[in-house]
């Protein structure tokens, strides 16, 4: 119980301020000192993933040393193994994801919040919702048995038109030939980044369109009185006051794109050279190398594969990190939720 | 930024605005432009931008397929469709640029670019949505897939032969554990967050929401490294479900975060002016207030921890039996039977994948759908059914509070005039 009283005898002329105190009670105090017990519970989960990961990566991480991070094989078992292939890869796909994604989101996010119909808002809004919480699984199917057929011709013509780049090179074909082999373009980075791009742009839309719909109508307001168009007063209020929830958005969307197992597993084929050729056959990434090894792996594989989880769990706790240090600095607030 | 040079209120069209823009401003092109004499249309259909939308439209079909069947060795679906929008998009600018300014046309532009993008999200999601239920249809109408495990099925035996029940038993067995985990170990952190401020919790919270992202594959990597390296313990439902809670907890309880944070202040500041102690101001206004937003951040935690891969790949093992006992023996969950499945070259095993993946896809959706019922409110809103019951309550409160104020008059009548000089003197203390 809490109450209020009044120390002491105030003296007749001289007035004192009354001072307030608060007595908690026992109960009180359980309640407190539990939901304290809990918040450290919580906390020491958290901590223990990467403390764990750590203590398991150790062994493997004290053979190789700075080698881990330049070495593109990995044959864990004649010591002979680095994350440079799976790093490059994972961050390759993400990248190809966020390219493709952001747009879509920021368009989509603008589309809902501010151009679609009324009445169509809040089925927009759900549908975006459901669309993130589809499993991950799913979407690899439909990249293995959809996108992996018909995505040839753009990845051909991009090769074609665009080969000159680095980038977009692929070996073992000539721009124009018809004759190419067909196979070169699948399982590749591309494809894997389309994949995933689908699966993030979900959940980008809602935290862009959640710090859109917050632009203060009275800005908004005043840019139509000033005779602004629809689009104008979008570029003149809504991006730059939207500007942390793009930011974070995007970040939040990297962070799970870089994360994504099971879709891109079941797309790539994984090798273990840096394959920088994004449309080209043959990929991979830090998390399905933890999933095509763990199975077969010695003790010593399985610390290499805890050291490649750790190096990726501190991959995305840093972009996360940074987009939450962005979205709560910009004036959108942190009021958008994952 | 915009400034407004002269003052009119201006009510009625043809009338001259009186505003003028410098450069910044989204109104004009340059400083001191004059407006148009019209005010200015935002949003909204009109007859010649519907016109020039669908003149737009075929012209632009017209131009792809004279490039592509005539003119150019254009070739490819595409890349057709790519070009008709590019054109459809340059014919449009220039038709609304007949009779519009440079600000209109560009407004019309983005507004047809921002349907683009939408449609184009929509429609690739409801392709992934669709594709994977078309699929499903092959094994979905047989009754033995639901019913029955893989043990006595091989791979070359046709749909009837064989199931998922295991699939599903092990889904719920596993979901059980992490909900049994996450749902008061989420909820409490949550509440601790909003309850107890202070660099703890801030620290505590900024943790949980880097966590939000953690890679699901990190946390079975944790469970596999503590449990079954660690602990010495086998592959398991448990251990799948340990994983799931690893991996849900931060989003639950971000979730729950954000809604607790909503709960009107004026509430608790009531409940605890009437001298209620915190944890009943939680138990009975907070928590309450904010059931149906909790109930939809368990539910949409569910969603996401029932349709992960990679935790379950990792710590559950592998088995085509059923199998009921989560501490004993190897257990398979829904996605995780969707992922060996399609990974075999035979067809009825793929066609079982995706029947399993359209089971899988329509519980979450189920599961969204319950989630959007009971949390479509926000905090303080009622259904019509707690609506009735906080009435009763208001009334029940109603009458004891009658039957008090008449004890308490009795004794005001009856008692000893110290009595009530006791009673004033306490109120006049304060």
């Amino acid at each position: 119980m809490s109450a209020v009283e009044a120390s002491g005898e105030p003296e007749p002329d001289r007035p004192v301020p009354r001072r307030l105190l608060t007595a908690r009670g026992l109960g009180d105090r359980l309640f407190r000192y539990q939901l304290t017990a809990t918040g450290l519970a919580v906390l020491t989960v958290m901590a223990a993933v990467g403390l764990f990961l750590l203590l398991r990566a150790a062994q493997a991480l004290r053979v190789r040393g700075w080698k881990f991070l330049t070495t593109a094989a990995w044959q864990p078992d004649v010591h002979n193994f680095g994350i440079a292939a799976v790093l490059t890869g994972t961050l390759l796909i993400a990248a190809v994801a966020v390219t493709i994604s952001v747009p879509l989101a920021v368009g989509t996010a603008l589309f809902i919040s501010h151009v679609a119909p009324r009445r169509l808002r809040r089925t927009l809004v759900t549908m975006v919702d459901l669309m993130a919480a589809v499993p991950s699984v799913v979407y690899g199917l439909w990249g293995l048995f959809f996108l992996q057929q018909h995505v040839i011709g753009l990845s051909r013509w991009l090769s074609d038109w665009l080969g000159w780049i680095p980038l977009f090179t692929v070996d073992g074909t000539r721009p124009g030939e018809p004759l190419a082999s067909e196979s070169v373009y699948t399982a590749s980075t591309f494809v894997a980044g389309i994949v995933v791009a689908l699966m993030v742009a979900p959940i980008q839309c809602s935290v862009m369109r959640e710090v859109f719909a917050q632009a203060p109508a009275g800005e908004r307001e005043g840019a139509y009185a000033l005779g602004a168009t629809r689009w104008g007063m979008i570029r003149a209020v809504v991006l730059p006051y939207g500007k942390g929830g793009i930011i974070g958005g995007t970040m939040l969307g990297l962070g799970r794109a870089l994360g994504e197992t099971i879709a891109v597993y079941l797309i790539i084929s994984p090798v273990f050279v840096i394959q920088p050729h994004i449309l080209q056959t043959g990929s991979n990434s830090v998390s399905s190398l933890i999933a095509l090894h763990y199975g077969d792996a010695s003790t010593f594989g399985m610390s290499a594969l805890m050291a490649a989880g750790l190096a990726l769990f501190l991959l995305t706790l840093a972009v996360n990190f940074t987009a939450s240090s962005i979205v709560a600095r910009s004036r959108s607030g942190a009021q958008s939720e994952a | 930024m915009t400034v407004v040079e002269e003052t009119g209120l201006t009510s009625g069209r043809g009338e001259k605005t009186g505003v003028r823009a410098d450069a910044d401003g989204p109104a004009a092109d340059a400083p001191g432009a004059e407006l148009p004499d019209r005010p200015r249309r935002i949003g909204g259909v009109s007859r010649s931008g519907v016109l020039s939308l669908a003149g737009a439209a075929v012209s632009g079909l017209c131009v792809a397929v004279l490039l592509f069947g005539e003119l150019a060795p254009f070739s490819g679906a595409l890349g057709f469709t790519v070009t008709a929008y590019a054109a459809f998009l340059a014919i449009y600018a220039v038709l609304t640029g007949l009779e519009e300014d440079r600000e209109a046309v560009r407004d019309r532009v983005m507004t047809v670019v921002l349907w683009t993008a939408a449609v184009l999200l929509f429609a690739a999601l409801a392709l992934v949505v669709g594709f994977t239920a078309w699929r499903g249809r092959e094994a979905l109408p047989h009754g033995n897939f639901f019913t029955q495990d893989m043990q006595a099925a091989g791979p070359l035996d046709p749909l009837s032969h064989g199931g998922i029940a295991h699939a599903m038993l092990g889904t719920l067995i596993m979901i059980t554990i992490a909900l049994a985990i996450t749902v008061p170990l989420g909820l409490a952190c949550a509440v601790y967050l909003n309850q107890i401020p202070g660099r703890f919790s801030r620290f505590v919270r900024t943790i949980v929401e880097a966590m939000t992202a953690l890679p699901s594959i990190v946390a079975g990597l944790m469970v596999y490294a503590v449990w079954i390296l660690g602990l010495g313990m086998q592959k398991s439902g448990l251990a799948a479900g340990f994983a799931i809670s690893v991996m849900m907890l931060p989003i639950v309880i971000r979730a729950s975060d954000v809604v607790l944070r909503l709960v009107p202040g004026t509430l608790a500041e009531a409940a605890e002016a009437l001298g209620a102690p915190r944890w009943r101001t939680v138990w009975h206004v907070v928590l309450p207030t904010a059931r149906s937003g909790l109930a939809t951040a368990v539910i949409l935690g569910t969603a996401r921890g029932i349709g992960e891969t990679s935790p379950v790949l990792l710590t559950a093992g592998f088995t085509a039996a059923l199998n009921g006992d989560p501490t004993n023996g190897p257990m398979i969950s829904l996605p995780l039977a969707v992922f060996t499945f399609v990974r075999s070259p035979e067809p009825t095993m793929i066609a079982r994948g995706f029947g399993a993946a359209a089971v899988l896809m329509g519980l979450v959706l189920v599961l969204f759908a319950i989630a959007r019922v009971i949390g479509g409110r926000g905090p303080g809103h009622q259904s019509k059914r707690q609506a009735r019951k906080t009435a009763k309550a208001s009334r029940r409160d109603e009458e004891r509070f009658t039957e008090l104020h008449a004890a308490a008059l009795q004794l005001f009548d009856s008692g000893s005039q110290d009595d009530t000089e006791q009673i004033n003197d306490s109120g006049d203390s304060h």
